[in-house]
């Protein structure tokens, strides 16, 4: 455990461990804000600081914190930075948190983010602490991102929509909208969430099935060369 | 007396962690108090100035408030009016007016009704309808709201203050009556508040005093 190279550790936050394909960690924010691409993004970033913070403190006190008291004070190391991150929203990103609203607040309480704290950066040292949040937090981005990328699309025919809340006005030029779309309102409302998401668990599942299968030919394969070697 | 240390110890370093959680948090909030409130205020001042544009009124808006309370007529325990003057004159009065029966919870409004008695224009603050269906009251969707603008209690007449369906001049939408109809009544009951409390809504000499000897 302790020995887990960077490359796994960043590999397993993407892809293999994705806090949202495949740990299933976080949905309350995931499904409810990712209705269009921006939301998304900004939650998704949010969390990522939350997580990147809170891992690099955690794995920094580990060895100070009796394991009686390990659960309240990870709580209250993720609450501060939450709480800090939320009003530095509001100062520099006005219109965005007043659209994330609730959901910033409710980062607290993201299963993924103690759930990295009590399983890795309690364990592990700083730095690997630091790029286990980091990734963990850009695979759950990514979903947010893709996620709100399809349910706009399809529901309101846009994509990137209200960028400027995000990037200021010279990153309006980035919203794409589809002429004459009626969309499809299932996309936007809640149980668009919930099959969009199935639709991107079914793809990584897919996608993982067939490089297992590759990889079990190119072993098979190598095997019987060698074979002919010998 | 050796078995507490432990929890003595493992208090005390609870105790370190809330008071540099804490820490964290209030720093943080010193240092982004100013501009949080200036950005408050300055939404405020963008949704104020779209209806009562800015040339018309040489005032601060934001400032010039009154609280009133009709839960019945304005649909809140508590509504702001924003008052615009210019020169000590009143020029409008925005009402922070809530629709209380809106398709998905309440809706708030802001409704400008000028000195005249025409309504300057409404808009929506925050909502939660439908998407697609009744969130076109909101002025990024459609151009619903603005069909306000202009209209009076006298126009259309009283008895027309209604939805096309209910027999008024009000468009609804395909699909969504119920937060049009809302809207419209919500309206309409703002006017006629206006129209009773005209005089302590502009509140001609109280109010001018104050901002001229401010100003």
């Amino acid at each position: 455990m302790a020995d887990t190279s960077y490359r796994t550790i960043v590999t397993d936050g993407l892809w293999n461990n994705n806090q949202a394909l495949v740990a299933l960690l976080g949905l309350c924010p995931l499904l409810a804000v990712t209705n269009t691409a921006i939301n998304g993004l900004g939650l998704g970033l949010a969390t990522t600081a939350v997580l990147t913070a809170s891992n690099g403190t955690v794995s920094l006190i580990r060895n100070l914190v009796r394991p009686e008291v390990r659960l309240p004070v990870f709580v209250m190391v993720i609450a501060s930075f939450v709480t800090a991150i939320e009003l530095g929203m509001n100062a520099y990103f006005h219109e965005l948190h007043k659209i994330l609203g609730i959901f910033i607040p409710l980062i607290v309480t993201n299963c993924a983010i103690i759930g990295r704290a009590e399983a890795f950066a309690s364990k592990n040292s700083f730095l690997r602490s630091l790029v286990d949040g980091l990734s963990i937090g850009i695979g759950f981005t990514l979903v947010l991102v893709t996620l709100g990328s399809m349910r706009e699309l399809i529901g309101q025919g846009t994509l990137f929509d209200q960028a400027h809340l995000m990037f200021g006005e010279a990153a309006r030029g980035l919203s794409l909208k589809i002429e004459d779309f009626p969309g499809m309102l299932i996309a936007i409302l809640p149980p668009g969430a919930f099959i969009g998401l199935g639709l991107l668990i079914m793809v990584k599942n897919l996608i993982d099935k067939r490089v297992a299968a590759r990889a079990a030919v190119k072993t098979q394969t190598t095997e019987g060369a060698e074979g002919v070697a010998t | 007396m050796a078995r507490r240390l432990p929890i003595l110890i493992a208090a005390g370093i609870l105790a370190i962690f809330a008071i540099a959680g804490t820490s964290l948090v209030a720093f943080t909030h010193q240092a982004t108090k100013e501009r949080i409130a200036a950005n408050e205020r300055e939404t405020l001042l963008r949704n104020l100035y779209a209806l009562v544009p800015k040339a018309t009124i040489d005032n601060d808006i934001a400032l010039d408030t009154l609280q009133v309370s009709d839960p019945e007529q304005l649909g809140a325990p508590v509504t702001t009016v924003y008052r615009g003057r210019l020169q000590g004159q009143p020029v409008a009065a925005v009402l922070t007016t809530v629709v209380p029966n809106g398709y998905s919870g309440p809706i708030k409004l802001l409704v400008a009704v000028r000195y005249d008695g025409i309504l300057g224009g409404v808009r929506v603050i925050s909502h939660k309808e439908t998407p697609g269906l009744g969130d076109k009251v909101d002025e990024s969707r459609s151009d619903w709201i603005y069909s306000f603008t202009g209209k009076s209690l006298g126009n259309p007449p009283l008895e027309k203050w209604k939805v096309k369906r209910d027999g008024g001049v009000f468009d609804q939408f395909t699909g969504a009556t119920i937060t049009p109809r809302s809207i419209v009544t919500a309206v309409r009951k703002t006017l006629l508040y206006v129209k009773e409390h005209r005089d302590a809504l502009y509140d001609k000499t109280a109010a001018s005093d104050g901002v001229t000897a401010e100003g």
